[in-house]
């Protein structure tokens, strides 16, 4: 990467800038692999925790505080929560833990392997090529605030409908039915399934569940 | 850049690796992470905001599918009650 | 009347379509009505025919009717056209009248088969492609008549259908008589290729305005048209399919492969006679293969027990008398022992059908025995027709015909001494068989008793037969006469040391010498025949002679057997697996295909990415 021209003397910050992103880099990438390499779940997402802080720190390194910001408190924060609240949720324990064993066998890693390298050697020949700079102008919130409201307008609306479905999906697939009543063979058992179906008002009260 | 490919490779290689359904969706967090980093490299590089507005984005979308696979996984454990990727083969050819 | 000449063909043929389309619905009455009748009233239209030929004869002694055009491009031009000069003229009398009595005749004889109406389909069908193929005015329609009888033989002779042993005769007949037929095609282009044209009289004006005597193509084009008058006429070396051919019905072998249909070959090459004398060589290759063809087929008519199998070698080697005749140049002599031939043959089969009918259908003459008092009218009958073809003097008219052929391979131009002496051996050999077969049959104690006796329709003809057998001989004169306008007279050229009368006395005392042997051997005293046969010589003779001398022995280790070899290692059709190759390589591909779909989410994703990674290397090293 070359440096661009600034003033003759070396700037302190943009040599610790570069020396930050070099040390977070490193410590995203042996995070991830240390990840990758976890038998326990749980290891495994605090290590992905600390890749995703070190890639923070990359961001903040590259000249952009807001995306920093925003991939800890969501990423970091809220996304890999929600993960640690299901893998506690499903208690996988050692029985689990064994069988991670069992699955990874050494083996197994040649194949990917060999296509992450040619893919790596692909990516290193790419930015060869491109020859980028590094910049070191960071760029305000204010500036990607104008962005989103301004030209980005819709990306930001199709967003909000993306997360609204997904939330709807998850409660959906996550919807558990309340105790069926015992179905009998009378002529009256289809109101009586109905009956006993999702009534989410009454579920989990004594009161007979009102017909639709 | 080089550390965007990089991760990118790594999360590739661990979503073919493991078989277990949580590591899976981890691996394929880690990718769009790096393929957020080099976005967000490439709008740092041309000095403007669009880099980030991007990253956002994938943000809001990893967001969402997290919320909806995660959903799916308790599910399958509901039904198999393992979370081997490799047992959800039922639409086999 | 001379017009009604297209009525002759035609009438058998729609008599054979009707019974082919109808038949299975009529009563017997009405099949024997019809098969009968087409021919009898076709005989009845020769005649008539005949008359107003003789009365007002046509300009040039030839009438032609042409029908219409069958073929017309590019200059090629055959039609449907009949031309009725002398020699077609003596021919369709000789085929429709002894057609006419064989049908009669057959009318009784197959009254007990189911396939009634088959038999006289067929027997019209034939007699209507052998009409149109003495008819015909151009070689097309002459080829289209000789396949047409071809096919009927074939059908004839496999008759019985259901013993799989007469299919194999009749593939056997076809087959050989094909190899024949496929040289006369080739003959056919190369006249059409050489000469522009294949109507007959003009295509023999061509040749011998354009070919001088003993040119290449005269040469070849006769060769090959006698390559299909030899499978036609079972002669060397396609006889192979005679003997086997007794397979059929007795009618049927007494119309086709006596009278009529084996004399095709005769009558070819007696009608493309100028070509034939444009090419000496070819000529006398057919006086040799007469010859020969007859000693050959009169020694293993000597050792043959199925009564129907002597008359068919006997048949061969009076064909090779023929086509002897035609060899030297004796065009008319050939033309009158057909005549006659048809006559006394004809007669041979429908008496040995009558003894096999009365025997229950019983052939081996060494089973048979003292028949004369049983079958009177066999008998006399078939004692006048043997006679006849051995060559009784003077009264009988196989005498007056194989003593005039005997003679003119001595005396004609293209005669030589040694195709006399054939001849003698060839008349001894024939006194020899024929009395065999009667002494053995009509003398002598009963063999098998007599079951049946024939009728007033099989009586009739036999008794026609036999007073034509006599007579016809005195027929001679004027019957030559009669042919010269068609044919012309033989040359003669050198007698020496040798008068026709001294010819025929010759011929009549080997006559004699074989009947006192026949009387000998197979009468008198039948233990030296005993004897003769633990003679190891005569046996590996007996043998030999008895499997035709060995030619179809040679020919199934030489043709029949490489062919089923060829075929069974073809047996998977090697040139279809480059089509079911194309479907097996489909099914690999599918095969491995399908199992790239394992269900499994990991494997789809390192396809992706395996996909993309190329993709990407692909862009970008481009």
């Amino acid at each position: 990467m070359k440096r661009r021209q600034s003033t003759s003397v070396p700037c302190c910050r943009e040599r610790f800038m570069e020396l930050a992103f070099y040390i977070a880099g490193a410590v995203a990438v042996i995070s991830t692999v240390l990840m990758l390499t976890r038998l326990n779940v749980v290891h495994a997402l605090l290590y992905l925790i600390v890749s995703l802080l070190g890639v923070a720190v990359v961001f903040y390194a590259l000249g952009a505080p807001f995306v920093a910001a925003l991939e800890v408190i969501i990423y970091a924060g809220a996304i890999m929560v929600l993960f640690v609240f299901v893998v506690m949720m499903l208690n996988l324990g050692a029985p689990a833990a064994k069988m991670e064993k069992q699955w990874l066998k050494p083996g197994i890693w040649t194949g990917p392997v060999l296509l992450a390298a040619i893919l790596i050697v692909e990516v290193v020949y790419f930015v060869r090529r491109g020859a980028p700079g590094m910049s070191s102008g960071a760029i305000d919130p204010k500036q990607v605030g104008m962005a989103l409201f301004g030209p980005y307008l819709i990306g930001v609306e199709l967003a909000s409908m993306l997360l609204l479905a997904g939330l709807v999906g998850a409660y959906h697939l996550g919807y558990r039915k309340p105790e069926k009543v015992e179905i009998q063979h009378d002529a009256d058992t289809h109101e009586r399934r109905v009956a006993a179906g999702g009534d989410l008002v009454l579920a989990g009260t004594d009161q007979p569940a009102r017909t639709p | 850049m080089l550390l965007a490919g990089i991760l990118f490779s790594l999360g590739l290689t661990s979503l073919l690796v493991r078989r277990n359904l949580i590591f899976v969706l981890m691996s394929l967090e880690v990718m769009l992470n790096a393929a957020g980093l080099a976005f967000v490299v490439a709008g740092s590089r041309w000095h403007q905001a669009d880099g980030q507005v991007v990253f956002l984005f994938i943000l809001a979308m990893a967001a969402a599918e997290v919320c909806v696979g995660l959903a799916l996984v308790l599910e399958i454990y509901r039904r198999c009650k393992s979370l081997d990727v490799d047992g959800l083969s039922e639409m086999r050819g | 009347m001379i017009r009604w000449l297209w009525l002759i063909p035609a009438l058998p043929f729609a008599s054979a379509l009707v019974l082919m389309l109808f038949g299975s619905r009529f009563s017997r009455k009405a099949i024997a009505a019809l098969g009968v009748g087409s021919i009898g009233l076709s005989a009845l239209i020769t005649i008539l025919v005949a008359i107003d030929f003789f009365a007002s004869p046509p300009a040039g002694g030839a009438y032609t009717q042409l029908l219409w055009t069958w073929i017309s491009v590019a200059g090629f031009t055959p039609q449907i056209g009949f031309y009725l000069d002398a020699l077609s003229l003596v021919m369709v009398l000789v085929v429709t009248f002894v057609g006419f009595l064989i049908h009669i005749y057959s009318a009784e004889f197959m009254i007990e088969d189911e396939g009634y109406s088959r038999f006289f389909a067929y027997m019209n069908l034939f007699v209507a492609s052998m009409l149109t193929l003495l008819l015909a005015n151009n070689l097309l329609l002459l080829y289209l008549g000789w396949e047409g009888v071809g096919l009927c033989s074939y059908l004839l002779i496999g008759f019985w259908y259901r013993d799989p042993a007469n299919g194999r005769a009749a593939r056997k007949a076809f087959i050989a008589t094909r190899v024949g037929d496929t040289a006369m095609s080739v003959g056919l282009f190369l006249l059409f290729t050489q000469l522009g044209t294949l109507e007959i009289q003009d295509l023999m004006h061509r040749a011998s305005e354009q070919w001088p005597s003993g040119s290449t193509y005269a040469v070849i084009a006769a060769l090959l048209l006698l390559g299909g008058a030899v499978g036609k006429s079972a002669q060397l070396p396609l006889q192979v399919w005679l003997p086997d051919a007794m397979a059929g019905p007795t009618p049927t072998s007494a119309l086709l492969h006596a009278a009529t249909m084996v004399t095709a070959g005769v009558y070819l090459i007696a009608r493309t006679h100028v070509l034939f004398s444009l090419a000496p060589t070819a000529q006398f290759t057919v006086a040799i293969v007469g010859a020969s063809t007859m000693l050959l087929a009169g020694f293993s008519a000597l050792t043959q027990y199925d009564i129907k199998r002597v008359l068919a070698y006997s048949t061969v080697s009076q064909i090779g008398y023929m086509f002897l005749a035609l060899g030297v140049g004796a065009w008319q002599a050939a033309i009158f022992h057909f005549v006659t031939h048809a006559c006394f043959k004809a007669l041979l089969f429908l008496g040995a059908g009558v003894i096999i009918n009365a025997l229950d259908d019983e052939h081996s003459i060494f089973k048979m025995g003292g028949l004369r008092e049983e079958l009177p009218v066999a008998f006399w009958t078939f004692l006048i027709a043997g006679c006849s073809l051995a060559g009784l003097p003077l009264i009988t008219a196989g005498f007056f015909s194989k003593d005039l052929i005997i003679w003119e391979a001595w005396s004609a131009q293209q005669g030589h001494p040694a195709l006399w002496i054939a001849g003698m051996i060839g008349a001894l050999l024939t006194s020899l068989y024929i009395f065999r077969v009667i002494f053995r049959v009509f003398f002598g104690p009963l063999g098998i008793p007599v079951t049946k006796r024939p009728g007033y329709a099989m009586t009739i003809p036999l008794l026609v037969l036999a007073f034509f057998s006599i007579v016809a001989g005195y027929l001679k004169v004027p019957l030559l006469g009669f042919l010269s306008s068609a044919l012309p007279a033989t040359i003669e050229s050198h007698t020496g040391g040798l008068t026709e009368i001294g010819s025929e006395a010759v011929a009549a005392l080997l006559f004699a010498i074989g009947l006192y042997f026949a009387y000998l051997f197979h009468l008198q005293k039948r233990s030296l025949a005993d004897a003769l046969m633990a003679n190891p010589v005569a046996r590996v003779l007996h043998e030999w002679w008895f499997a035709d001398w060995g030619f179809d022995w040679i020919y199934d280790k030489a043709f029949v057997q490489p062919y089923i070899w060829a075929a069974q290692v073809n047996k998977t059709d090697f040139i279809d697996t480059f089509y079911t190759g194309v479907a097996w390589l489909t099914q690999l591909f599918y095969r491995g295909l399908s199992r790239t779909e394992t269900g499994r989410v990991r494997w789809y994703a390192a396809a992706m990415a395996a996909g993309s990674v190329l993709f990407v290397a692909m862009v970008l090293f481009k």
